[in-house]
């Protein structure tokens, strides 16, 4: 008998959570009825201006600043490091991958790229000058360490550089 | 047995070779003259018929592979609406280069009527192969079909992105590359490029 109780008051709170979030999360549709289609948004255009954009945290992949259509990445080929591949830099003056990509799972260096790493788009992105569909609240590392030396009053705490 | 032949043959050709009796010399003139642009015209429309999307597409072996991959890329849709057909890359405008490419051609009918890629397996084990006729075709003749639309004269670089103006203006203006140096599989998947310069 408890444990009935127990799952309606779960599944009571749970369609109270579903409720709630339904009212204030739309979903990306928008207001629109599920009956109804929504008018699509034009397309964003691409950015392709070549100039690398600060990374918000050290470990975030680079994004592409440049546009990537009709770039094949497959088996048979990887337009990407048609470019930034090791031998092919100096032609191109592109950045080279990182080391990183060169290594296997046990962080052993291969001489080629890693196959976990040949899928350029699975981490790097090309942008577009879109409006993000939901508000980003991100700040990064050092605003965050900058706003606590400011509250704290305190220079040097030796978090930075 | 060819005497044979030649004795079936010799009235049809005496005829042939001795001169008209009853029809004036305007009239065979002007009759070869028509009968010259009926042939010559009919000839043409058949060669131009044979240089269409349409006509290229009539084959699933074409339709279904390569035909089916140039429709993601910007020579079949983009902003200004021109279309880049089959013929536009494969065929030269150029007539007796025309003629010499259908009569290379004449393989490809070969391969039709014996289905050498008429499955999908099949093409793709000699995409390779037949990739490497168009490259070596393209830089054989500096990428003439590229040049017929794209002339290096009439590049802006001003209105192309930085790193590209940089790369036309290193590379493509010395003439130390063409065209399909830097551009392969700008129309259709590629094939391993494993081995391929310029292709890790």
């Amino acid at each position: 008998m408890r444990r009935v109780v127990l799952a309606a008051c779960l599944a009571a709170t749970m369609l109270a959570a579903a409720t709630a979030l339904a009212v204030d999360l739309p979903g990306l549709r928008g207001p629109t009825p599920i009956g109804e289609t929504k008018e699509s948004a034009q397309i964003a255009r691409e950015i392709n201006d070549d100039a690398r954009r600060s990374r918000n945290y050290p470990e975030q992949p680079p994004v592409i600043p440049h546009s990537i259509r009709g770039y094949e990445v497959s088996l048979n080929a990887n337009r990407c490091l048609s470019c930034h591949g090791r031998r092919m830099t100096e032609m191109s003056q592109a950045p080279m991958i990182s080391v990183t990509h060169f290594m296997d799972r046990d962080d052993q260096i291969l001489a080629t790229v890693s196959a976990r790493r040949y899928f350029c788009t699975q981490c790097h992105v090309p942008q577009h000058e879109a409006k993000p569909l939901v508000p980003n609240g991100f700040t990064d590392i050092d605003t965050l360490i900058e706003r606590q030396r400011k509250t704290l009053g305190t220079a040097g705490t030796g978090a930075r550089q | 047995m060819i005497r044979r032949l030649w004795r079936f043959l010799q009235p049809y050709w005496l005829t042939l070779i001795r001169p008209s009796t009853s029809l004036s010399l305007g009239l065979l003139v002007v009759c070869g003259f028509i009968a010259g642009v009926i042939f010559w015209g009919g000839f043409n429309t058949a060669l131009e018929l044979t240089n269409t999307e349409r006509f290229c597409v009539s084959c699933h072996e074409m339709r279904d592979n390569v035909f089916a991959e140039l429709k993601d890329t910007i020579h079949y849709t983009n902003r200004s609406g021109v279309r880049a057909t089959c013929p536009d890359c494969h065929v030269p405008h150029n007539w007796t280069d025309k003629i010499a490419r259908k009569m290379q051609a004449s393989k490809e009918v070969w391969g039709k009527i014996f289905g050498t890629i008429n499955t999908r397996e099949k093409f793709v084990a000699m995409r390779l192969e037949l990739a490497q006729h168009e490259w070596v075709r393209l830089k054989a003749n500096n990428s003439l079909e590229c040049r017929n639309c794209h002339s290096a004269d009439s590049m802006d670089l001003t209105k192309q992105s930085e790193r590209a103006a940089i790369m036309h203006s290193r590379h493509l203006f010395p003439g130390e590359k063409t065209c399909i140096d830097c551009h392969k599989g700008i129309a259709h998947r590629l094939p391993n490029m494993a081995g391929v310069p310029g292709w890790n």
